[in-house]
């Protein structure tokens, strides 16, 4: 990877100024140099994507991140979209299909639920990591490095202190990732073992 | 005023009432309408009015009016790039046919300045009649339209030279038309012209506008052309020419569309006027003696004008079919041709019975003008499938499922975008223009009137599986879409609608499918200028929906009360009361959103 480092963050929130978690940790990044946001619904308000203009950035990345809620144990709907649009056969995998290959991708979740709820006997029953396999898979299929997700839990009961120390770490991870490259991230093992946020 | 000019009055403006609608419906324009109407109230059938040729004289001043508001559309930059087409075109269409007009007469016994004469009144074509056309056509930007009026302005230049050649041949006086005053009188004229409307309008406009009294400035607007008229003739130049240059000097200023404004009724009147009085001035008498011979004369007369106007557009390279709508665009004898003939009379040029005969012959030949177009259109469409032909072999179905009724700002869009998904479409317009551009990109391409069935059925309509209407005239869209309906109730139709209460209407006729013609751009508007207040833009999109469903679902439910003008209104009341709930429900939705997702 070259000396400038280029993260590129796919955002998808249908309506930012009521979030909390997602507000925060977008205002944590949102003017670093070397980061570059692509707002998805502010964007494609209407779900009409420029797969063009989204391949050209993912191109020039090295590290891609899904930023996002977990709504119904995946994204917002406008991120599927944006999947099933951008993520092309002999773009991003297939017979040519090499853009994405060796880049580094990491997902920014906030979910209502404490982590306690990702549990076989908690509320949802499944853990996180379990929940979020698509994204692995598709991860792996691109040739992806996928790290260990930055999750923010229990967003209905977070306090405005926890709020804002997770943004920063947010911002010094990307930080340490413009500077130091992938040794900053985990690379999540096979074990697939739960995470702590 | 007395109750004759009064009466006089009522029966020019009732029969243009009652003639003219009914030419413009069926499809022949007003010209005709006034014309007709003319010669129904003129001397030699109803008589109502026996000195047409005082008329004409005052009506003249519509197509003075009417040259100067042509010039107002043009400003000098666009003028110079005409000069080809004036100065070669149409120096070559008035010699050719002045020279060829001149030399039939003289074969035919005519004495040499008899036909000479006759061969430069005839050559020249009729402004008004041409350009009316022309703008009822939406012709003016147009190669033909353009052409034509560049031939045209042409012979306004050419009045003052024909004008002289023809007062060389009064017997006493030889050469008293040519000397170096008039000449140096009509240049100074010209240029004060210049100077005036460059540096004098402007001041007054505005001392005039300060006064803030509307019909000063109309005053003074006519005052302009007025004016002029009266210098040029006073110099011996044509008016007409006059005001189209005062026009053209006037075309850059901030006041040209007050001028437009003001002068545009006063030349709808008057060149209406100036219809009638030359179909009141049709010797029809002339007509029941020697049918024969007039016929002989103004078939002769249009043959022979279109004929060197359609060789010089050859010339000139116009293309294609565009050359005989030029012909006969400019087929007919001009009003000029009046005024160098009732010169000639009293110049002892002419034998009075000379000039009757060639007065008739240029009156009817004015009055062929809107068949002629007619009979072109005919043939055009006709030739628009003709041409279609070789292309369709490459489409293995020659049958297009999607009729388009209506080409303009509507149609145009809808078969783009059918064309883009491969689905062929049958274009109808009334538009050359449109026609030919939509042939390039393998459509079948009519050219004609799309609210008469027959031709929507020589179309194709019976093996079509969708007729779309979209024209912008909301009468004949209702009706179209009512007696397609009729004829076949099982083809779907979309109609453009014009607004709610045609989407009322036309649901009282059993159409289903339309579209508001400006709703669709409404709600983007309203959709943009949320998002410029800073609403995001997910929001703004989501709120356009949501309003859009709701206005339709209302739109349907009030239908039924619509009859009932009380209910109605209760109804509709009770409908704006529910969007506003609902608005207030959608906030109150996105708030609680908070508490289950973040």
């Amino acid at each position: 990877m070259s000396a400038a480092r280029h993260v590129v963050v796919i955002f998808a929130h249908p309506n930012p100024s009521i979030s909390k978690a997602q507000k925060a940790l977008y205002k944590a990044i949102h003017s670093m140099a070397g980061v570059e946001i692509r707002d998805l619904y502010q964007l494609y308000p209407d779900f009409y994507i420029n797969v063009k203009a989204e391949q050209e950035a993912l191109r020039k990345a090295d590290l891609i991140i899904f930023q996002h809620p977990i709504y119904w144990y995946s994204t917002p709907a406008l991120l599927k979209e944006w999947q099933d649009a951008v993520l092309e056969q002999g773009f991003a995998y297939g017979p040519g299909g090499v853009a994405l290959k060796g880049k580094d991708f990491l997902q920014v979740i906030s979910s209502g639920g404490l982590e306690s709820a990702y549990h076989r006997q908690g509320s949802n029953r499944f853990l996180l990591p379990e929940l979020l396999r698509p994204f692995e898979a598709t991860a792996w299929l691109c040739g992806l490095h996928y790290h260990k997700p930055f999750a923010i839990q229990g967003i209905a009961s977070i306090s405005e202190q926890q709020l804002a120390r997770e943004a920063e770490k947010y911002r010094l991870m990307l930080q340490n990732y413009l500077e130091q490259g992938r040794a900053s991230l985990q690379i999540l093992d096979t074990t697939h073992q739960g995470f702590a946020p | 005023m007395t109750d004759s000019t009064l009466l006089f009055m009522v029966i020019l403006f009732g029969v243009a009432l009652l003639s003219v609608p009914v030419t413009a419906r069926l499809g022949l324009g007003s010209v005709i309408g006034y014309l007709i109407g003319g010669v129904l109230v003129g001397p030699e059938v109803l008589g109502f009015v026996s000195n047409p040729e005082k008329i004409l004289h005052l009506a003249e001043f519509g197509v003075v009016l009417l040259l100067f508001l042509i010039g107002l559309e043009l400003n000098p930059k666009r003028l110079w790039k005409l000069r080809r087409s004036i100065f070669g075109m149409g120096l070559l269409q008035l010699t050719l046919t002045a020279l060829l007009v001149g030399l039939g007469l003289k074969l035919l016994g005519w004495s040499l300045e008899e036909s000479v004469v006759a061969g430069m009144g005839i050559a020249m074509s009729s402004t008004a009649i041409a350009m009316q056309i022309t703008g009822e056509r939406g012709l003016r930007n147009h190669p033909v339209g353009q052409n034509g009026f560049s031939i045209l302005l042409f012979q306004d230049i050419a009045v003052v030279p024909v004008l002289l050649v023809a007062s060389l041949f009064k017997p006493e006086t030889a050469s008293s038309g040519l000397n170096l005053v008039s000449i140096l009188t009509a240049i100074a004229a010209i240029l004060a012209i210049i100077i005036a409307g460059r540096y004098l309008t402007r001041p007054v406009f505005r001392w005039i506008a300060g006064a803030r009294i509307r019909e000063l400035s109309i005053a003074f607007s006519l005052l302009i052309v007025v004016g002029i008229s009266f210098v040029m003739v006073k110099v011996g130049l044509s008016m007409a020419l006059g005001a189209f240059l005062a026009g053209v000097i006037l075309a850059e200023s901030e006041y040209r569309h007050e001028l437009e404004a003001n002068i545009e009724p006063f030349k709808g009147l008057l060149l209406g006027l100036f219809f009638l009085a030359v179909g009141m001035s049709i010797k029809l008498q002339l007509l029941i003696e020697h049918p024969l011979r007039i016929l002989a004369f103004v078939c002769a007369l249009l043959f022979i004008k279109t004929l060197v106007i359609y060789s010089v557009s050859w010339i000139f390279g116009i293309k294609d079919r565009d050359k005989l709508l030029l012909g006969l665009l400019l087929s007919q004898g001009g009003e000029f041709a009046f005024v160098l003939f009732s010169q000639s009379i009293q110049d002892g040029v002419l034998k009075p019975e000379v000039a009757d005969l060639l007065n008739g012959v240029v009156s009817l030949s004015m009055l062929t003008t809107p068949l002629l177009l007619l009979a072109y259109d005919r043939w055009a469409a006709v030739r628009c499938i003709a041409d279609q032909k070789p292309e369709a072999d490459a489409i293995p179905d020659d049958k297009h499922p999607v009729i388009i009724a209506g080409f303009g700002r509507v149609g145009q869009i809808v078969a783009r975008l059918l064309h883009l998904n491969k689905i062929s479409t049958t274009v109808i317009d009334h538009s050359p223009e449109h026609i030919d551009s939509v042939r390039r990109f393998g459509s079948k391409a009519y050219y004609g009137d799309a609210s008469q069935l027959n031709l929507l059925e020589a179309a194709g309509l019976s093996d079509a599986k969708l007729l779309v209407i979209a024209m912008d005239d909301r009468e004949t869209v209702t009706q179209l879409a009512e007696t397609v309906r009729k004829h076949y109730p099982t083809l779907p139709i979309l109609v453009r609608a014009y607004d709610r209460t045609h989407v009322h209407e036309l649901f009282d006729k059993g159409i289903e499918h339309m579209e508001r013609e400006t709703f669709g751009s409404a709600l983007g508007m309203g959709r943009k200028a949320l998002q410029l207040m800073g609403i995001h833009p997910y929001q703004a999109h989501r709120s356009a929906l949501r309003f859009e469903a709701y206005d339709l679902e209302v739109l349907h439910r009030l239908h039924p009360y619509r009859g009932d003008e009380k209910q109605f209104i209760s109804k509709t009341r009770e409908a704006r009361e529910q969007l506003e709930k609902l608005f207030a429900e959608d906030e109150q939705t996105l708030k609680s959103d908070t508490q289950g997702w973040d």
